[in-house]
């Protein structure tokens, strides 16, 4: 660790996997509720475990991104960051925040929570991913501007580099972008419109840029690659990411109530959202193979690796699956729907969480050449039992989603199974795709073991 | 990548790809503003509906339904529910009655919650599920079952 400062880091990443494992534990609830229904009800219903499972996922991927910058940022700058103490009052305040929305979440009913919240005075609440009460969106922009002050304060005292401006300009968009969800009309056609600047925006557009600028600090450090090529590729896919991104927002507007030239736009320029996902594949393995030196941090390397392929393959390839318009026409709000997400947000967001995480934790420990090749082997495993176990409810839920398209969807009205006997009929998959996520929490357990085990320091080898 | 392309070739790929296609971007939702009129049943949205979409956020019905496609996928879509269970005559009895017998409590069947609705609460409500399926949403859903 070349600043002191960047130690701050730290306790952002240690909860942010706290989260994680919630997020798991409320998403092996929901899997079981798919095959018993009434499973753990009326204690937790489907919706309460599943906005649970969500907004954790949101919200630890935002611990994430911000013990990334609190990381890199300081390094990148060559000074010490602004004011830790801030990045320390935040990292309480987001921290509270968070579990008290949780707590509310599981201790009375929505219905409660919003009535006691005051949502009445500003109705935010209760569409999908911003189920989180007004106030605690007030909170999450006050932690959000102080946390772009703070960095915002380093970048400008220090050396300006493209991984640091890039990362930048996707955290204040994301600030940016965060603000419509304030904007809820009682028009459901416009709300839906403006959701969209929120959650595709984020996804599909500025998260990408925090992720690109990760991969292309993780990929310098641990290659040895000359920074000015790695900047060059780091322009050309962020370039590509918003050029297919922010019209393929269009790929949401097909079916809400807006003008029909949007099936057009939205078709055209999702289908092109996959070559950003597919040049981070190409600019991984290009710069590994390139490398100047070999990181005894081969767990890092394999995740940099792991995330832009899944990356490519959750968001890319199976987003590309039921883009177009005629194709989403049978398959929006559908399982395939749920198994692109899965792997997308898994392949793209976690993975880029973790490679950070697997990069920076050991620098932090006092290693600076990774964790002992013991405690790497054990990190690995929990990296191959995640990513198989999620390629599995991937595919299941593919599976679940052609069956639900081809029963329910595709027969005329009065030939067409209703929704819930077609549940029924498709739910072998169901139980296949909860066995795979009882080996995707084997795999978390694992990965999260590895930080437990002891054992030497690699040493440094010549390349 | 070739050396002949430069680094400042492709930052100027980016900064000049991103605004060009903000600026489009926003060109398109103002357009897609002004036509919204025509398209999202706005003629249709009363004090009761926007009651009945309140109601609809605040009992977080979108984390089992999806609405117009977008939503959970753990309980039926709801967008064209209003034309799937009674339309015009049958759909409030169909809608009360139905709110009113849950939880079904049929073992191991997908459990909904009572949430104790009161009388003109569901009134609002089924406005609000008529009001949504009137959206011109081109053609969508393929048929009647959502």
């Amino acid at each position: 660790m070349k600043y002191e400062s960047q130690a701050v880091a730290m306790p952002y990443f240690i909860f942010a996997l706290v989260l994680f494992v919630g997020q798991i534990v409320f998403g092996l609830v929901l899997g079981t509720q798919y095959v018993i229904g009434d499973f753990l009800f009326p204690e937790i219903p489907f919706n309460v475990a599943r906005m649970v499972h969500t907004n954790l996922l949101i919200v630890w991927l935002l611990f994430g991104f911000m013990g990334a910058a609190y990381y890199m940022i300081p390094e990148e700058a060559e000074t010490e960051l602004h004011s830790p103490k801030l990045a320390w009052a935040l990292f309480w305040i987001f921290a509270a925040a968070g579990t008290l929305t949780i707590i509310g979440y599981l201790a009375v009913p929505y219905a409660t929570l919003a009535e006691i919240t005051g949502n009445d005075l500003l109705p935010t609440m209760g569409r999908e991913f911003l189920e989180m009460p007004t106030i605690t969106k007030v909170g999450v922009v006050v932690v959000a501007l102080g946390f772009l002050f703070n960095i915002g304060m380093t970048i400008l005292k220090g050396r300006k580099t493209v991984v640091n401006l890039v990362l930048i300009t996707g955290l204040i968009g994301l600030a940016v972008f965060f603000l419509f969800s304030f904007y809820n009309p009682e028009n459901l056609a416009l709300d839906k419109y403006f959701w969209w600047y929120v959650v595709h925006l984020w996804v599909e557009g500025v998260w990408e840029l925090i992720m690109a600028s990760i991969l292309a600090y993780v990929l310098i450090k641990v290659t040895g690659v000359d920074r000015e090529v790695i900047e060059k590729w780091l322009y050309v896919i962020i370039a590509m990411a918003l050029i297919s991104g922010i019209l393929g927002t269009g790929h949401h507007f097909f079916w809400i109530g807006a003008p029909e030239y949007w099936l057009w736009l939205g078709s055209i320029f999702s289908a092109i959202e996959p070559i950003p996902f597919f040049m981070m594949t190409l600019f991984a393995f290009n710069m590994v193979n390139r490398r100047r030196r070999e990181h005894p941090n081969r767990a890092a390397t394999l995740w940099a690796l792991g995330c832009a392929v899944m990356a490519f393959l959750g968001a890319g390839v199976w987003g590309f699956l039921h883009t177009l318009a005629p194709v989403n026409y049978y398959t929006h709000g559908s399982q395939i729907t749920a198994a692109h997400g899965h792997m997308a947000f898994y392949g793209a967001y976690v993975m880029i969480v973790i490679t950070i995480i697997s990069y920076a934790m050991p620098v932090m420990r006092g290693r600076p050449n990774g964790n002992s090749n013991q405690a790497q082997v054990v990190e690995m495993w929990g990296f191959w039992l995640m990513t198989i176990s999620m390629v599995f409810i991937t595919l299941f839920l593919t599976g679940a989603g052609v069956l639900q398209v081809w029963l329910q969807r595709l027969p005329e009205s009065g030939e067409a199974l209703s929704f819930m006997a077609t549940q029924d009929k498709i739910a072998l998959f169901y139980w296949l795709r909860l066995i795979s996520g009882i080996g995707f929490m084997a795999g978390l357990v694992v990965y999260l073991v590895s930080f437990f085990v002891g054992g030497e320091e690699p040493q440094l080898e010549k390349a | 990548m070739a050396e002949r392309f430069t680094k400042s070739m492709a930052r100027n790929m980016y900064m000049g790809g991103s605004l060009f296609f903000i600026l489009i971007f926003v060109g398109l939702t103002m357009d897609t503003v002004r036509q919204m009129p025509d398209r999202d049943n706005r003629e249709n949205l009363t004090e009761a509906v926007a009651h009945g979409k309140k109601l609809w956020e605040d009992n977080n019905c979108v984390g089992c339904h999806s609405l117009l496609g977008e939503g959970a996928y753990f309980a039926p879509e709801l967008g064209n529910v209003f034309q799937r269970r009674g339309g015009e005559a049958g759909f409030k009895p169909f809608f009360k009655g139905w709110m009113n017998a849950q939880p079904l409590g049929i073992p191991g069947r997908r459990a909904m919650p009572q949430f104790n609705l009161s009388d003109e609460d569901l009134d609002a409500l089924a406005d609000f599920l008529e009001y949504a399926s009137g959206i011109n949403t081109n053609n969508w859903p393929p048929n009647i079952e959502g």
